[in-house]
């Protein structure tokens, strides 16, 4: 009846994943009896869960993003402790079948869900107001990826609490996550949930693309678009061409594990190295789709608080565009000691030394879009200046990995953990806070408070350097990654200097939170009327802070590449022209419960799927096919804004910007 | 008292030709990016600094967005860095290719290398003996590895002789290795592989090539077999507490782990 469900499935015996169960089941409970008790239900419902609005999509995103980082945050701390203890005869206080799952749990969690939906969350709520348009092309699309997104979240959580997480590295390579050799359900976890987010993933782009390619405001040329857009746009691109491959290639490992088919497994013929191929064509993608969009946040950041525009806006375009190009062709790199032979090696390594080149193009844009320009010391800028010297040694780092016979002797060590985080922290998540502390103020109509996003930045910072620079140094000494335990007590010092890092860092997520909590308390003093309390160039900054559902009264019109920067040069103050023009009514698309109904039934497929269930996995296909369909017999999908209320709004907004 | 800084210190401290050419390299490569990557950092604070808001004396140039020959250097810049260090990589990947022998007038040591779960085996197919998680071997000798696995990927790593290769399940990998100077050289698995992954450690014992001709009389002297039988014991998924030795090994007991890997 429950398939390979029973009571041993929960970790009765093991106190720390109880532990955390708890807590976790406890904090759930508590914000659900907070929100029926304040009688917050309907208004949820009708205004953020069946929303399709992508800035409160993009929101919700985001909120997703830091609630996931503090999970990934505890799995980090716990393998840093546990690295700082395990030396010598000493075996830590994590037997290996729970370590395995942590850093496992870590990788697949910090990537899948939290940099993916944090920047995901920043081209939903950014790109159609910088486009000037009304929303996304597809917007039911967009929450539904939004929901099919946190039902991947749910299944890895869950993972915690009813059974185990894969113990097979974030990557789960076979054979060893075949089911000769992984018999539990922690890959299985690991693929439905990933399948299930993938899917809404692969939406996203789809809806992104089409956006950026078809929906920008009257004059918005490709060679007029933000520089975030640009980015954004390439990232799409490549979830598009990348997405459906990891798809495929999890399916290929589901059908080992279910139906014993031989694609990856070492008998009857399959190849575990075909799936490691395949695995890295989405993956080395991956990463660009991740840090492209931050180097937009940079431009936008760096270029806003310089007071210049941004240097060399084709320059960073074709080389946005070249990376996107090239990420696709040096997948090989990351097994270039699978013994492929030097021409093949060198082909890659040059290939991946290659991207070293347009990356390099846009640090030094960014370098002369500060020359001769008047650089304004906020957070966000903290956090680009940061990253821009930061990510110069994650990205010399890895073109030193590009090189085949140096990648000989650093394969899989702590260098290459160091240089990974060093790309990944100090690029994708110094601009996913950079652009959150940038565009908050554009989300709730209040600034952040900038002592503790300045503290928050110092702890980051510092807390990077002392983590991951003795893990260079370990790598260096023949330290593997993913060890237990090790013999060589001399390195123990190292990775203590390590775990004290993370303590600093754990300070730095302490100071987001706080900043969050000030803010919100303080937020009368923080208010923005004006829309543009950065002085910005981009036309996000031309309409109220928040912006009404409908962004732009009227769709602005775009005569260069920094539209709001232009117009407030030609001495016009908002992106609605003139009191005399006549107001019109918008139509905007109806709210819909559809996502959050598929992936409802997701959630339950997903978990029968796991545990063989084969009735409810029926029950939960069945759930998701009927939501679409009741979706697709609607009446009405859209609404009319009344030109009254737009009006009313936005004459509300200039006496209140005149005050 | 212990000083701070580690007295393992693996690919820093190469102890052969393979290891010592990548450290090289490192170095090299490192040297030629630094001397971008540090201006580059300066120059970033510097720049943020002079030009800060406040600071009066500095040029402003607020429309100055496009100047042709700075773009021309910013692009010349790295692209001759890459250029430089792709042909490193190109020439380095082919002279430091895993499978690529040692020239030496010495004759090579063939050694037959098998990741099971979590131990490493080393068969001496010549030497007709075999051994657990330890590998002895003469200085000086060019030593050919021909490796593969029973099941779960492992990546076979000696950080002061150089290069790691995949042990991979019904294949074989080769690579070419070469120990300078006698001493005994921590070896482990950089492939995670399971529960048992970080007690995949075995030493790497190099002797003068008269103590190895004496470690192989003593060692011959055994009685243990590796055989099928005895394989398959070994390879139960378990953690191997000390180093073992065969005396013999059956014939083409390699080719049997691999077949058996792949099911046949």
């Amino acid at each position: 009846m429950l398939g390979k469900l029973s009571w041993d499935a929960i970790p009765f015996d093991q106190p720390i994943p109880m532990a955390a169960s708890l807590l976790m089941i406890l904090a759930i409970l508590a914000v659900l009896a907070t929100v029926l008790l304040k009688g917050w239900g309907p208004y949820l419902w009708r205004e953020w869960i069946t929303s399709v609005d992508h800035k409160r999509i993009g929101v919700m995103y985001g909120l997703l993003a830091l609630v996931m980082l503090l999970r990934g945050f505890t799995d980090a701390i716990m393998m840093r402790s546990q690295q700082a203890l395990a030396a010598g005869d000493a075996r830590g206080y994590l037997p290996p079948e729970h370590y395995d799952q942590i850093f496992s749990a870590h990788g697949t969690i910090m990537i899948f869900f939290v940099a993916m939906p944090f920047v995901i969350g920043l081209m939903n709520f950014i790109v159609p107001l910088q486009l000037g348009v009304r929303d996304v092309a597809f917007p039911v699309l967009n929450s539904i990826s939004f929901w099919l997104t946190a039902a991947g979240v749910l299944l890895v959580n869950m993972s915690l609490v009813i059974g185990e997480f894969a113990k097979t590295g974030w990557l789960v390579y076979p054979p060893l996550s075949e089911l000769a050799y992984s018999p539990g359900v922690g890959v299985d976890y690991y693929l439905w949930a990933l399948q299930i987010s993938g899917a809404g993933t692969l939406m996203t782009g789809i809806n992104f693309t089409t956006t950026i390619l078809k929906l920008r405001a009257p004059g918005m040329g490709y060679g007029r678009m933000p520089i975030f857009c640009w980015t954004a746009l390439a990232s799409n691109l490549l979830i598009i061409a990348a997405f459906p491959i990891l798809t495929a290639t999890f399916a290929m490992l589901l059908l080992d594990r279910y139906l014993g088919f031989h694609f990856f497994t070492t008998d009857g013929g399959g190849n575990a190295m075909m799936y490691i191929n395949l695995i890295w064509a989405w993956g080395h993608p991956e990463v660009y789709i991740l840090i492209l969009p931050a180097f937009g946040v940079y431009s936008e950041v760096i270029s806003t608080f310089s007071g210049k525009a941004l240097f060399g806006y084709r320059s960073m375009v074709v080389a946005t565009m070249a990376i996107c190009m090239l990420s696709f062709m040096v997948w090989l790199h990351h097994f270039f000691t699978m013994g492929a032979g030097g021409d093949v090696n060198g082909v890659f390594g040059i290939a991946t030394m290659i991207i070293a080149v347009p990356t390099g193009v846009k640090i030094f844009n960014w370098l002369f879009t500060m020359f001769g320009g008047r650089v304004r010391f906020t957070s966000p800028i903290l956090w680009s200046l940061g990253f821009m010297c930061t990510f110069v040694i994650g990205g010399m780092t890895g073109v030193l990995l590009a090189v085949p016979p140096a990648d000989f002797v650093l394969h899989n060590s702590l260098f290459l953990i160091a240089h990974f985080h060093n790309v990944i922290i100090g690029g994708v998540l110094f601009g996913a806070f950079a652009g959150y502390t940038y565009w908050f103020p554009k989300a709730f109509g209040f600034t952040l408070d900038e002592r503790y996003g300045k503290a928050a930045f110092w702890f980051w910072l510092i807390g990077f350097y002392l983590a991951f620079m003795p893990l260079y140094l370990l790598g260096l000494m023949g330290a593997t990654r993913r060890m237990q335990h090790y013999p060589e007590t001399d390195w123990q010092p190292l990775m203590i200097v390590a775990m004290i890092g993370a303590l600093f860092i754990l300070a730095g997520i302490l100071c987001i939170a706080l900043q969050l909590y000030v803010s919100i308390r303080n937020r009368v003093a923080l208010r923005d009327r004006t829309g543009d309390p950065w002085n910005g160039r981009t036309l996000e900054w031309s309409t109220a802070s928040p912006p009404p559902p409908w962004n732009f009264a009227f769709l602005p019109h775009v005569q260069a590449p920094d539209a709001w920067w232009r117009m407030k040069q030609a001495g016009q103050h908002t992106s609605v022209p003139g009191a005399e023009r006549q107001w019109h009514a918008i139509t905007l698309p109806r709210n819909s419960p559809v996502g959050f109904f598929i992936s409802f039934f997701a959630v339950i497929s997903g978990f029968a799927l796991i545990w063989h269930i084969w009735w409810m996995a029926i029950i939960g296909i069945a759930g998701m096919a009927a939501s679409g369909l009741v979706h697709a017999w609607r009446i009405d999908s859209e609404i009319e804004i009344p030109a009254e209320e737009v009006a009313a709004f936005e004459q509300a907004r200039q006496r209140s910007a005149a005050t | 008292m212990q000083s701070l800084w580690p007295d393992h210190i693996g690919v820093l401290d190469p102890q052969g030709p393979i290891g010592a050419a990548e450290r090289l390299i490192l170095l090299n490569a490192t040297s030629i990016m630094l001397a971008v990557v540090i201006p580059v950092i300066l120059l970033t604070l510097a720049f943020a600094w002079w030009f800060r808001a406040r600071n009066t004396r500095a040029i402003h140039l607020p429309d100055w967005s496009y100047s042709g020959p700075v773009e021309l250097v910013v692009w010349s810049i790295p692209a001759l860095v890459v250029m430089f260090l792709g042909g490193m990589g190109w020439i380095s990947s082919h002279q430091l290719d895993p499978p690529r022998p040692i020239a030496s007038s010495t004759p090579t040591l063939n050694i037959q290398v098998a990741s099971l779960d979590w131990k490493w085996l080393f068969i001496y197919p010549d030497e007709g003996l075999a051994t657990v998680n330890r590998l002895v071997v003469p200085v000086g000798t060019p030593l050919h590895f021909t490796l593969t696995s029973n099941g779960v990927m492992n990546s076979f790593f000696v950080p002061q002789l150089g290069s790691q290769i995949y042990a991979m399940a019904g294949m074989t990998t080769h690579l070419n290795l070469m120990a300078d100077k006698p001493g005994t050289y921590p070896g482990l698995s950089a492939q995670f592989s399971g529960d048992g992954f970080a007690d995949m450690r075995f030493d790497v014992v190099v002797m003068p090539v008269e103590q190895y001709n004496e470690w192989l009389r003593t060692s011959r002297a055994g009685t243990s077999t590796l055989d099928e039988a005895s394989y398959l014991k070994l390879a139960k998924p378990g953690i191997v507490d000390k180093p073992m030795l065969y005396a013999d090994v059956a014939p083409g007991m390699f080719e049997t782990i691999i077949r058996k890997a792949t099911g046949h």
